[in-house]
């Protein structure tokens, strides 16, 4: 953060004569701190996003379920964010959109319940498939988190999972919409690692959810460089107003 | 997140034997279950009483739910998300304990989006700062843990066994309210004046949650006979001031209540008139939120038909196919 302005500073500019300052801060990207702000942004967009869900999903159940997600997913971002030894909240709050190193797919607005849930499985079955052979990882940080974020990713797939099912072979709306939304979320998914371990993985739950698995065309680039989605913006704008509002207080 | 106990007319005319035994076994502080006899009356107050309450903890899930997104911590975040997903569990706890009485939720759920069941008055206030997240916290919680408390010992066992466990969160929340607002009030400037603001525009409507003076009961308190309730409006409100305002002193706040001061013989808080026509104005539909709040409930539930259709139309394929 810019240091605040001094005592003499403040006396000889009245306060809309100061010079203006930034609240943003810039991160120095070692290869680990990198994958692990990758990472991080991964679960804090998507656990945010699917925060926004609270007090207007479908079923009471559903928002108790979204809510856990939400609630692991941010979990798992402190975490991360802790693990680059550098403060979790100034990370969060105060780095610029082009900072973020999360994955497109992450931060697209949550669409009807049909885009939540399609989206929910296509990015937790490959953080399952992270998670689990993460737990070998030689960074010792990194395998602590992962022991606890593969079970709660687990649970994430199921019940994406088991939802995609319900919709897929639900009615024919049902059908409809969590098609539409498997075509136009496929082409974020271009930057899974082991793709084909991952596909291996979808595949048999689009089959029993009778949907059709779009063809491998053209896809979007990741947005891990920091070329982001117009949403973006407007999720840290929201998100991050009180911490960049009132530099240097404590919450 | 709250529960006001409803004052009953007095239809206490049954003298059949059932009706002396129910009344002994009351007496007697035995819990009723739900297998047992009971007089109608005393169902049909239970019913309304605790869906009531389970309206509350759902619409109740709005105004917090709107900082959510704002939280100024990932640990702040964490917490009001955890927070409105505890009221959302009390609602569901809430709402299985009125089945038992014979009741489908679908049907209490029907008579919140129609209008015709009422919700408690406090979160049809808006939430315009972070400070009203502690303040709902510490006043909005703290209120309902004064009402709450003494149901813990309802006569009716599943009730009484909800707010159990819902007391136990609620406390939880109620001291995170106040160490949120503790914090504004450690902060800078800027942070305690938007703890000053939300007490000052908080205030009068938490002391409006304990319902209307007990001047206004004209029938003698069915409720209390039967133990559903245990303390009068007034007296409940009495002990919240009570315990709240050396709390808001403690922080350094002003309670916008010039008449508000301790008598030292009666050993307690003496506050100003409340402002029972806002109170009326609320309840009856006409409070700054109460539109918003029961459009976003309607909205949900719109917005949600389709996929409660799809997961029935699945589950009766399964059913075929099983
Ligand atoms: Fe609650
Ligand atoms: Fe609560």
């Amino acid at each position: 953060m810019p240091p605040a302005p001094s005592r003499k500073e403040r006396r000889r500019f009245p306060s809309f004569l100061r010079p203006m300052t930034t609240t943003s801060i810039a991160v120095e990207e070692s290869p680990r701190i990198r994958t692990l702000l990758a990472l991080a942004d991964d679960a804090l967009i998507l656990g945010h996003r699917i925060s926004e869900w609270t007090g207007h999903a479908p079923t009471l159940e559903e928002e108790l379920a979204f809510a856990n997600i939400a609630l692991d997913l941010i979990g798992q971002a402190r975490a991360l964010y802790q693990a680059t030894g550098q403060n979790e909240d100034e990370l969060a709050y105060l780095r610029d959109p082009h900072r973020f190193r999360n994955a497109l797919i992450a931060e697209l607005p949550n669409g009807d319940f049909a885009f939540t849930i399609v989206r929910l499985f296509l990015v937790s079955v490959a953080s399952d498939q992270f998670w689990r052979s993460a737990v070998q990882n030689d960074d010792p940080d990194i395998a602590a988190i992962a022991a606890k974020a593969q079970k709660e990713t687990a649970y994430h797939v199921r019940h994406a999972a088991d939802w995609l099912v319900r919709l897929g072979d639900g009615t024919a709306e049902s059908h409809r919409r969590a098609q539409n939304a498997l075509d136009a979320l496929w082409p974020y998914t271009g930057d899974i690692v082991d793709r084909d371990a991952w596909l291996q993985a979808v595949a048999p739950v689009l089959a029993r959810a009778t949907l059709t698995q779009p063809a491998e065309g053209w896809m979007q680039p990741s947005g891990r460089d920091g070329r982001h989605t117009e949403h973006l913006g407007h999720l840290l704008a929201e998100m991050q107003i009180l911490p960049r509002t009132y530099p240097g207080a404590t919450w | 997140m709250y529960s006001q106990a409803l004052n009953t007319r007095d239809t206490s005319t049954d003298s059949s034997p059932e009706a002396i035994r129910f009344q002994a076994r009351i007496d007697d502080e035995q819990r009723i279950e739900p297998n047992d006899w009971m007089p109608e009356a005393y169902r049909r107050t239970l019913i309304r009483q605790i869906s009531q309450h389970a309206h509350s903890e759902i619409v109740g899930m709005l105004p917090e739910g709107n900082w959510i997104t704002r939280a100024p911590s990932l640990r702040r975040k964490a917490a009001l998300l955890a927070k409105v997903q505890d009221e959302g569990g009390h609602g569901l706890y809430l709402y299985s304990a009125a089945e038992t009485l014979g009741v489908a939720r679908e049907d209490l759920e029907d008579q919140l989006l129609s209008g015709r069941a009422k919700y408690s008055s406090i979160f049809n206030y808006p939430t315009l700062s972070w400070a009203d997240i502690g303040t709902i916290g510490w006043l909005v919680d703290g209120a309902a843990i004064m009402n709450q408390i003494p149901l813990c010992r309802c006569s009716y066992g599943p009730y009484a066994r909800a707010m159990i466990r819902v007391c136990r969160e609620e406390s939880f929340h109620q001291r995170q309210g106040y160490e949120i607002v503790l914090t504004l009030c450690r902060g800078t400037t800027e942070q305690k004046a938007m703890a000053q603001d939300a007490l000052d525009r908080w205030w009068w409507p938490c002391l409006m949650m304990f319902g209307p003076p007990d001047t206004d009961s004209l029938h003698s308190d069915t409720s209390m006979r039967w133990k559903i309730k245990r303390f009068s409006n007034d007296g409940l409100r009495q002990k919240f001031v009570d315990a709240t305002v050396p709390q808001g002193h403690f922080l350094g706040l002003t309670f916008p209540d010039p008449e508000l001061r301790f008598d030292e013989t009666e050993g307690h808080w003496q506050f100003g008139a409340i402002d029972w026509d806002e109170f009326r104005a609320v309840l009856s539909g006409n409070g700054p939120c109460n539109r918003e709040r029961l459009e976003a409930r309607r909205k949900a539930h719109d917005d949600g038909a389709w996929v409660r259709e799809a997961a029935l139309a699945h589950a009766a394929k399964q059913r075929k196919t099983a």
